[in-house]
């Protein structure tokens, strides 16, 4: 590995791991009083997002295919995760276990949905894809509606509250460095090369259906752990959470924070996820603005706020020290 | 001593759309190292062989063989693992990706680090990166873009961003180029400069290359065998000096002369 | 026996509804090749007009369908400002820009309606005091009639109007090919946006249809009801005025038949199902042709 890679390595995991201790310390020190386990509610909340954002994020800024049903994976896998903790509840089986269970059951959950999603879509552009999206999505709430494992359209409750803090901060962590080592490789490299001319992807001996198919299964993967999180962390949904205008937030945070970029998704899906709560009074107003910011990024700046540009904390310890030189960018 | 097949076979190929027969009885045999052109007036359907040779259209009609082995049904990304690739009439890059991702594309079909190595970042990903990216400079190299390698694609003027598409179909590993007018758009030294780098591909690779061309001064100085089509139909065939003179190619491309 | 017959009626006049809703739809993508996601919320704003309007109606002595008309401004006002404002700069930046865009706008139709009527719904009085008649035990409403009729008037008055008019004309030329359009002198903004305003007044009848069969407005009736006529429009093949007419039909009689003798709990299900079928098998529709990519 070259030496300035590892550098930069160690780098972001020492700013994660300070990211980590300055909220640890935040929460557990009392600074934040009675209002603790509020501030770590929205945390958590903000956590999830990130992950819905980022792997719809995966299918639409890095395949540059459309979907706005990304609720419904995120619905299949709240509903398996907790069927499973449910099942296993008089097991004794050790929280932090029965958590990952509830994340790898939520995620394998999603992804198949997302083979069976990915495969008849293959063949599907723009306008027409994104409506399909939103049928399988809706097709998810008639049934998880209509089954009794689910709730039979009531509220399905007393969901183990597995979703620790401390916890959901690393699996985001792992989630987004995963996507984004996909990303950086040549996977996604290939995938992006679809994204942009999909008849010189297959010119150039890329099976096109196969990168497609997986690009949908991983994005619904990771949708699938989101969801195990929310539903251990809320302990009681019902399938009309996850409709149609809950997907179009996700897309709507995809797009503002910028298409292609992960950083753009993380600091979007976190900013916007928390604003609610700071923006109690104008609870209302919000999705109104949104919409506004949306139709202004779409004629003023369609690439969204951070475009496909990634922070990288390289990149600025270089420019700090003055070493940053331009090159051919190096493989990271 | 075993005669060898031919790199390219097609025999009787031909494509119907409806009523329209765009190809029709569509033959011709070409060897390891030969540069043969294909022409014709606009839309005598010679982007349609392409398309037809590359598993973009199946045939309705005909077959075609590659080394001996049939290609019928293929899809495009299985024709290319058989050892075909082609460039674009209208020129058809990876617009944001960079010069060098545009090369690396076309190789990942041979890259073989799995996914867990690409995530954990083993040693295997690292030493498979860094040959693919000496590999694809070296192509880049021989198209003359080695300096542009970091360049966004889009970015580049017209003339580089046609020899940035051979570059991205010589790193399929092909043993036949279809090259899509490689020389439209380009003025002369431009023009000469394709011719070089044509002939220098063959004689590195060894490798067979059928060419569309409208510009005529390229397709007699570099061809050694042209096949005429008009409306899906073969007219001639045969060597430039044959070609130049043969009296239904003139008919075809001027019209015909009514004294 | 009766069952069956009432539920085909009902059926009919769900489908009619939804066959209102999808000529405008069908109208806009056949000229501009964009799925307008707002024109259910369209149809919305039309139902909130006429919460105002039909009373306002009555109360001067007027026939309460008057009112249709004050909801055919204002959803042709409204059609309008959304095309000059957010779908026109983006008109040339790709299908899938201008479809964020249209869902961009059919969101802050939404939270608007919201903001200015409050979440609860409203009832719209009643519009048409026909009578009903029985046959074969099966209560008909009249005003079911009425919908059906006024679907099939429209159809056939748009399709003459695209035929015949050199309007209609000019606006078929502009999905062909905009550039040519406009070298042969086809003022191709007007052109679209009379199709918005054509689009948007249709909504505005569309509404009041709907809100004779179900008087409850809500802020969101808007997108899912807009999705289901868009599949009602693509079942029919999208762009094809009868098409709209004839995916309608067969979307609501599939719906209410649904409903009635196989799963009541499904039956949204099953809609969805037919566009996901649909699209894998013909995509062009019922009515429509193929046309393939240039390589």
């Amino acid at each position: 590995m070259p030496k300035k890679i590892k550098r930069n390595y160690v780098l972001n995991l020492l700013g994660v791991l300070l990211l980590f201790f300055a909220l640890f310390a935040l929460f557990e020190t009392g600074v934040l009083g009675s209002r603790s386990s509020y501030f770590m509610g929205i945390a958590t909340t903000a956590c999830y997002t990130i992950i819905m954002v980022t792997s719809l994020n995966l299918l639409v800024g890095i395949l540059g295919e459309f979907s706005l049903g990304h609720a419904g994976f995120m619905s299949v896998g709240a509903y398996a995760s907790a069927i499973v903790t449910n099942a296993l509840a008089d097991q004794n089986i050790p929280t932090f276990v029965l958590f990952l269970i509830a994340l790898a059951a939520g995620g394998v959950a999603a992804g198949v949905m997302g083979v069976l999603v990915g495969i008849p879509t293959l063949k599907l552009r723009g306008d027409y894809l994104a409506i399909v999206t939103v049928a399988f999505a809706e097709i998810i709430r008639v049934a998880f509606t209509n089954f009794q494992i689910t709730g039979g359209g009531r509220v399905m409750s007393g969901i183990a509250k597995l979703s620790n803090f401390y916890w959901v901060f690393w699996v985001t962590v792992i989630c987004v460095t995963v996507m984004y080592l996909f990303i950086r490789s040549r996977f996604g490299r290939t995938v992006k090369a679809i994204r942009e001319d999909y008849i010189a992807a297959e010119a150039s001996g890329v099976n096109v259906t196969f990168y497609k198919v997986m690009t949908f299964t991983i994005s619904a993967f990771f949708a699938g752990i989101a969801g195990a999180i929310y539903a251990h962390y809320m302990t009681a949904m019902i399938p009309t959470s996850f409709n149609f205008n809950y997907s179009a937030e996700f897309l709507t945070e995809v797009i503002i924070g910028g298409t292609g970029s992960m950083t753009g998704s993380v600091i979007g899906a976190a900013f916007l996820s928390a604003l609610p709560e700071a923006m109690r009074t104008f609870a209302k107003y919000r999705m109104l603005g949104y919409s506004v910011v949306l139709v202004l990024i779409m004629i003023f700046r369609p690439g969204g706020i951070f475009g496909t540009w990634e922070f990288s904390l390289g990149k600025a310890v270089d420019r700090l020290t003055g070493k940053a030189k331009k090159e051919v960018p190096e493989h990271e | 001593m075993s005669e060898k097949k031919p790199v390219l076979k097609a025999s009787h190929l031909g494509i119907q759309f409806g009523g329209l027969k765009a190809v029709d009885d569509f033959n011709m045999e070409i060897g390891e190292s030969e540069l043969i052109g294909l022409i014709g007036p606009n839309g005598a359907g010679k982007t349609t062989v392409f398309n037809l040779l590359t598993g973009v259209y199946q045939p309705t009609e005909g077959a075609f063989y590659l080394c001996g082995e049939k290609m019928n049904g293929k899809k495009p990304h299985q024709v290319v693992a058989a050892g075909v690739a082609r460039t674009f009439q209208n020129i058809r890059l990876f617009k944001k990706l960079t010069v060098l991702d545009n090369v690396k594309v076309s190789m990942s079909r041979t890259m073989k680090y799995s996914m867990g190595s690409a995530i954990f970042r083993t040693g295997r990903y690292w030493a498979e990166e860094k040959e693919t990216d000496e590999k694809a400079l070296e192509l880049l190299r021989i198209v003359h873009l080695e300096d542009k390698a970091g360049y966004i694609a889009e970015n580049l003027p017209y003339g580089q961003q046609r020899r940035l598409e051979i570059a991205r179909a010589l790193a399929t590993g092909m043993k036949l180029l279809l090259l899509d007018e490689p020389a439209a758009g380009m003025n002369p030294t431009e023009t000469a400069e394709l011719l070089e780098i044509i002939n220098d591909i063959r004689d590195r690779f060894h490798i067979s290359v059928l060419l569309i061309e409208h510009d005529m001064s390229l397709v007699m100085k570099i061809c050694e065998r042209i096949q005429v089509i008009d409306y899906g139909v073969t007219i001639a065939a045969g060597t430039p000096e044959e070609i130049a003179n043969h009296p239904r190619v003139i008919e075809a491309y001027l019209g015909k002369d009514d004294e | 026996m009766s069952i069956l017959i009432q539920s085909i009626v009902n059926g009919l006049n769900q489908g009619a509804i939804y066959a209102l809703i999808a000529l405008g739809y069908t109208m806009v993508y056949g000229i501009l090749r964009m799925i307008n996601f707002a024109h259910g919320d369209f149809i919305m704003v039309g139902a909130y007009t006429m919460f105002y309007t039909v009373p306002l109606m009555v109360s001067y002595g007027m026939p309460a369908w008057m009112a249709v008309f004050a909801a055919v401004v204002v959803c042709t006002v409204v059609g309008v400002l959304v095309e000059r404002i957010a779908y026109k700069p983006v008109r040339n930046s790709g299908s899938i820009s201008a479809l964020i865009t249209a869902l961009a706008m059919s969101l802050f139709l939404e939270n608007l309606a919201m903001v200015l009527f409050g979440g609860n719904p409203k009832t719209v009085t009643k519009i048409f005091d026909l009578p009903m008649i029985e046959l074969f035990g099966a209560k008909i409403q009249m005003k079911y009639l009425l919908t059906l009729g006024i679907g099939l008037a429209i159809m056939v008055a748009l399709t003459l109007f695209v035929r015949m008019t050199k309007l209609g004309k000019a606006m078929r030329a502009v999905p062909q090919d905009r550039e040519a359009a406009t070298i042969v002198g086809i003022n191709v903004d007007r052109i679209i946006t009379i199709t918005f305003a054509i689009g948007s007044a249709l909504a505005a009848v569309a509404a009041m249809m709907y809100v004779s069969t179900y008087p409850r407005c809500t802020t969101d009736m808007g997108s899912m009801m807009g999705i289901k006529a868009f599949i009602a429009a693509v079942l029919g093949g999208i762009g094809i005025i009868p098409g709209a007419m004839l995916g309608g039909i067969i979307v609501g009689l599939i719906e209410i038949l649904v409903k009635v003798y196989l799963a009541p709990g499904w039956y949204e299900a099953i809609t969805y199902g037919i566009l996901i079928v649909v699209l894998l098998i013909k995509p062009s529709g019922i009515l429509g042709k193929n046309a393939g990519e240039k390589v």
